[in-house]
């Protein structure tokens, strides 16, 4: 996990993520999921690129057992864009650095 | 925007074939541009173990040896760049690579787009994939602990996917629409001997019925015989039934055979159009494996090299 992110589990899942008065981007991930791998420096890129505007939360699922199965979560990455406390996007897979800037320019603008 | 530089490469794809035409292409000091696409590091990036790859007795993981691949192109002077090719336009040069709004001139194009797997084609298949239906056994079959599962195909993958999930189910059912199996005896053997499996024959599935909140319910299927139909109960369905080549951006451009590969002239990387090249799953329906696309990854560098020298004059 790169230091530009945030760890989310299932306790500070609420301070940090619906509580935050930014977008958050949490991302559920695990170390054996291949595709979440292939992910995770396109999120670093999100973080350069927003960054004060938007913050990445991680949720690893082999450590957070609340959280993935109330959001049904069934599949990895699963990126959940949270506004005001709000899902206001959710994007299942890979997804390619510009459509996630897309997506972002679209809820923050 | 358009981007004046017009590079002498550029490659669509970051599987084992694009990332090897990166290695070659970037110690030729062609300075290759690769274009990731959607999949960073392709389809190996969803496998677990590769146990079949010169040089690793032990073994690597999918994700880590294309890591080592995009490291070792990175150090010879190629520019990766997670962007998605949108459109081509090969009708004449230089070439131009669309990124979105953005454009990319080059005089040789590598494509290196591969395959992704295949849908049946069902209406519900958008709205289910990832709250359901998945592609991937290795990435979501955690998510069906103690469930029933439904794996649909008759090939060597589908029953690899199959015997994965008995890590994870209550119970995996094959489910395949002949009676006879393309995969070989030993993968057969293996889940007919498996206690956690069953197999249906001579089915095809008609619908799947769930939502996003909830998941899947059950699935409709047709006997391909009878043409009765039937409901059977499962909260996961995984698709096993082969791949199609990703080659949209060139249709009506590059020549392609009936299946939609890239037609190459034999022993070569060579496409119907000079200066394009094709090398991996895009343009092999047959062997498919990693070590056959990075061979044919380094056979593009060489073509694209060589039609440099012969063609453009600096």
């Amino acid at each position: 996990m790169s230091d530009k992110t945030v760890k989310i589990t299932d306790e500070n899942f609420e301070e940090l993520v619906i509580n935050s008065e930014k977008l958050v981007i949490v991302d559920f991930w695990a170390e054996w999921c291949g595709p979440c791998k292939a992910i995770a420096p396109i999120l670093d890129k999100i973080c350069d690129q927003f960054g004060d505007n938007v913050v990445v939360g991680k949720v690893n699922v082999d450590e957070v057992k609340q959280t993935p199965v109330k959001y049904g979560i069934r599949s990895i990455p699963t990126l959940l864009f949270f506004n005001n406390g709000q899902i206001v996007k959710q994007e299942v897979g890979l997804q390619s650095e510009q459509t996630l800037i897309d997506s972002v320019n679209q809820i923050v603008s | 925007m358009t981007d004046k530089t017009i590079h002498k490469t550029i490659i669509i794809g970051s599987g084992p074939a694009g990332l090897t035409a990166a290695i070659y292409a970037g110690r030729a000091n062609l300075k290759p541009i690769v274009f990731e696409g959607n999949q960073p590091g392709g389809q190996l990036t969803i496998t677990t173990d590769v146990e079949n790859f010169p040089g690793f007795p032990d073994g690597v993981m999918g994700p880590d040896m294309m890591d080592l691949f995009r490291n070792q192109a990175k150090k010879f002077g190629a520019e990766c760049h997670f962007k998605h090719v949108t459109k081509v336009d090969l009708t004449s040069k230089p070439y131009r690579v669309f990124v979105g709004e953005e454009v990319f001139l080059s005089d040789t194009v590598i494509i290196s787009t591969g395959a992704s797997a295949r849908m049946l084609g069902l209406e519900e298949e958008e709205q289910l994939m990832g709250y359901g239906i998945s592609t991937c056994a290795t990435c979501d079959g955690y998510f069906f602990k103690e469930k029933n599962i439904v794996v649909v195909g008759g090939g060597d993958s589908a029953m690899e996917e199959a015997s994965f999930l008995t890590k994870f189910a209550k119970k995996v059912t094959i489910i395949h629409r002949r009676e006879v199996f393309k995969a070989s005896k030993i993968m057969l053997d293996r889940v007919r001997n498996n206690p956690l499996i069953d197999i249906i024959v001579n089915k095809s599935i008609e619908s799947i019925n769930g939502n996003q909140q909830d998941g899947i319910s059950n699935i409709v299927l047709k006997d391909t015989v009878s043409g009765e139909t039937s409901t059977f109960e499962c909260e996961g369905v995984f698709y096993g039934i082969g791949h199609t080549p990703n080659t949209d951006l060139f249709k009506g451009m590059i020549d392609l055979n009936d299946n939609g590969y890239i037609i190459t002239q034999s022993d070569s990387s060579l496409t119907n159009i000079p200066g394009v090249f094709a090398c991996g799953d895009v343009q092999d329906d047959h062997y498919r494996q990693a070590i056959t696309a990075a061979g044919s990854g380094c056979m593009a560098a060489i073509d694209a090299e060589k039609y440099l020298e012969e063609n453009i004059i600096e």
